[in-house]
């Protein structure tokens, strides 16, 4: 048991037992990651399909039911109440049986007959200020397309609305494409994370870590034999996640997969880093759970996983670039859909590498000189 | 009670009360993580955007190109960068330098009104799909600003029938921290109240030390109790502290009634509570009980609740599950109670729901706590 080699993958081997003994761990590494992907993958979307609208519709003219039947012939909006009386408004909204009212005057028809601009009401709920945005700029665009088109009738000199737009990358827009990447990243980093820091912390709450420090193997080699399980664990759940998200999810893998691999391995090599260092400060199990935690909540809010980067504060900015999770997100979510390959991610792989060697040899440091 | 009994019980509540305290990563996660979590989403995180960087493309400058560019200069929303050529805008997109290119193609200011069809294009980058929907609504709101501007100035009108007028209650400027900040108090509430005590229980599984406890004279619901009346006392105190923080920094609006956050925030600490020590009694380990809490409490709390993503918008099978998520409900009377005020109907469906949560979960944490020793 000399060469360092054998050492490793002993020690290695130790780890993957304590951690696979048990049926329920080995669950929770297996199970839940791949139940979230699927529940999560289609319940975090920003896209509305069901926008729950009332109308109240004063006016009895064609304009106002042409209006109308635009609205309900929507495939994303689904009109719930048609209402007789204003008092009826309030009502709807606050109890949130409706997130949005519509309200044409009884003069509407009138007013366009005569070739005037006559104005329709939109009162929205805005306790989800971002929902309400989405569902107005669902319904500005209907208007538009109606506007043009009673302009074309008319002859006239409409709004010239039609902007020619295109989306490169995500198309159709998909918000899916854009969370299922994210959730590949941030499954992979809770499972990682987790695993990393309770082997060390397990050790030091029931005594055998002091052990394996008098024995006479280097703690280079016994930092390198506590990082392998979680680089596998991590290397082969998110080699799963990737394969659903494009078997499953039907999103396309359009750039090179050494990218990705290169970028799922030193984000996994990151978060090793900060889990065993977690791992080395924590003395009990608890601790390097909830440890584990403090670090995961923010880094997985300042990655960009679900709101941008660009929209923070510069100093919050600033913060962002220690969270190896903001790296990968973008190596993956331009592997997936923009093409990415090596020389464009360029940028994005050496901070990684520099967290991860940085974290590595603070959590080897910390093996030596915390004792307790 | 019998006085032993409150005895039993004041012992038990120290006890755990001083493991709270005397572990600094518990104090961390009770007093650290939710001050964090608040400055993130009060500062950090914003769904709004602004200064997206653009590219503008202009062909052939003229009066009309320079008008246009100075509205998108003008717009909070954006900040403009100049290319010659649209494939130096394109290398500048695919480098992620800007977000999108609105492009003025030489025959701008010819075709501007005398032909109805597209005069400028525009791409964006779609990756972030939500970002990318914006940012083509606000081009093109800045766009038809301008071009309803240049008509007026050359005295023509635009045809445009159906004005629309709109009206955001609850929250008129749009801020989305107004409803972000409310949504991590219960965020906050479901980390001490299902992820701490989840942990904390376990660890007496894992040690052995909850077999000791069970010889000991204490009751089943004098160590229910025990057990959870220093954590419910903390994720009190944490609601009062973000309701003041919410209030004070961050100008969230609060137009309910305190005594009703209280109420409806004490019930949801209890159901969290509850969650949390069934989650406990059936990990009995700490690893497993942590990965548990985070997947089962921490993560729909996010996702599953309404907090961000709307759950009428999501697949039928998954609203059903929504229906499970206690914060979903908390959530729901949060926003309601910052944003709205004492709106009944929302208040009292919720509040049952809750209800009814916490029947069945305790109801569970009975039957597990009794035979799990078997």
């Amino acid at each position: 048991m000399n060469s360092p080699f054998l050492l490793i993958i002993a020690l290695a081997l130790k780890e993957f037992l304590a951690l696979l003994r048990d049926k329920s761990s080995r669950f929770v590494l297996i199970g839940p990651p791949i139940a979230q992907l699927l529940v999560f993958g289609y319940a975090a979307s920003y896209d509305l399909d069901n926008i729950s609208v009332a109308i109240y519709n004063e006016d009895r003219g064609i304009a106002s039911r042409e209006l109308v039947g635009r609205i309900e012939g929507s495939p994303n909006i689904n009109v719930l109440y048609r209402i007789q009386k204003e008092s009826e408004i309030a009502g709807l909204i606050d109890n949130r049986d409706v997130l949005l009212v519509m309200h044409i005057d009884s003069e509407f028809s009138a007013t366009i007959a005569k070739g005037e601009s006559a104005t329709v009401q939109l009162l929205l709920d805005g306790r989800n200020s971002n929902t309400a945005m989405i569902a107005l700029n669902y319904l500005r665009d209907i208007i538009l397309q109606l506007n043009r088109q009673w302009s074309d009738q008319k002859q006239a000199r409409g709004p010239p609305a039609i902007i020619e737009a295109r989306a490169w990358y995500n198309e159709n827009l998909h918000s899916q494409w854009f969370i299922v990447t994210g959730i590949v990243g941030l499954l992979t980093l809770v499972v990682t994370l987790i695993v990393t820091a309770l082997s060390v912390a397990r050790e030091r709450e029931q005594g055998t870590f002091d052990q394996l420090l008098v024995t006479p193997v280097h703690p280079v080699f016994i930092l390198i034999g506590k990082a392998l399980p979680g680089l596998l664990i991590g290397l082969i759940e998110g080699g799963v996640i990737i394969t659903l998200a494009v078997g499953w999810f039907d999103i396309p893998l359009r750039g090179s997969f050494v990218a990705l691999y290169l970028g799922l391995f030193l984000f996994l090599l990151s978060a090793v880093g900060i889990g065993l260092m977690i791992s080395a400060i924590c003395i009990t199990q608890q601790q390097a759970v909830l440890g584990a935690f403090l670090f995961l909540v923010p880094a997985v809010i300042l990655s960009g996983f679900a709101t941008p980067i660009a929209n923070m504060p510069d100093v919050v900015q600033l913060l962002t670039w220690i969270d190896p999770l903001k790296y990968f997100l973008v190596i993956i979510r331009s592997v997936f859909m923009e093409g990415g390959d090596l020389g464009l991610l360029w940028p994005q792989f050496w901070p990684m590498a520099i967290i991860a060697a940085l974290s590595l040899a603070m959590a080897g440091w910390l093996f030596k000189h915390r004792m307790y | 009670m019998t006085t032993a009994g409150r005895q039993r019980l004041a012992g038990l509540i120290r006890k755990e009360s001083l493991q709270i305290m005397r572990d600094p990563s518990s104090i961390a996660i009770a007093f650290v993580l939710p001050v964090v979590l608040l400055f993130l989403f009060g500062y950090g995180v914003s769904l709004d955007a602004r200064n997206i960087p653009i590219g503008i493309v202009v062909e052939q400058p003229d009066a009309s190109t320079q008008s246009l560019s100075g509205s998108f200069e003008k717009s909070d929303y954006f900040s403009p960068f100049y290319f010659q050529t649209i494939q130096q805008a394109e290398r500048a997109l695919e480098q992620r330098d800007i977000d999108g290119i609105v492009w003025l193609k030489n025959d701008f200011a010819r075709k501007l009104f005398s032909q109805p069809d597209a005069v400028i294009a525009v791409r964006v980058n779609g990756v972030n799909s939500n970002q990318a929907n914006l940012t083509l609504g606000y081009i093109r709101g800045t766009w038809l600003a301008w071009i309803t501007h240049q008509a007026e100035a050359r005295g023509t009108k635009l045809e445009m029938p159906i004005q629309l007028e709109h009206r955001v209650w609850f929250n008129p400027a749009v801020d989305s921290r107004f409803f972000l900040v409310p949504g991590v108090v219960a965020i906050i509430m479901t980390l001490i109240g299902t992820l701490l005590t989840a942990l904390v229980v376990a660890r007496e599984w894992d040690r052995g030390t909850m077999e000791a406890l069970f010889v000991t004279p204490l009751r089943n619901h004098e160590f229910i109790a025990g057990k959870l009346i220093p954590y419910f006392v903390l994720g009190i105190t944490s609601l009062f502290v973000n309701f003041l923080l919410a209030i004070w920094l961050f100008k969230v609006p609060f137009e309910g009634s305190l005594w009703l956050l209280l109420l409806t925030g004490s019930l949801y600490m209890l159901v969290s509570l509850a969650v949390g020590l069934l989650i406990s009694v059936v990990a009995k380990n700490q690893f497993v009980a942590g990965q548990i809490a985070i997947i089962t409490g921490f993560l729909p709390a996010f996702i599953l609740s309404g907090f961000i993503f709307d759950i009428n918008s999501m697949p039928a099978a998954i609203q059903l599950i929504t229906h499970i998520v206690p914060a979903r409900y908390f959530v729901a009377i949060l926003q309601t109670l910052f944003l709205a005020g004492d709106i009944w109907p929302v208040i009292l469906a919720n509040t049952g729901a809750l209800l009814i949560l916490l029947a069945v979960f305790s109801w569970l944490v009975a039957k597990k706590t009794r035979k799990s020793l078997e």
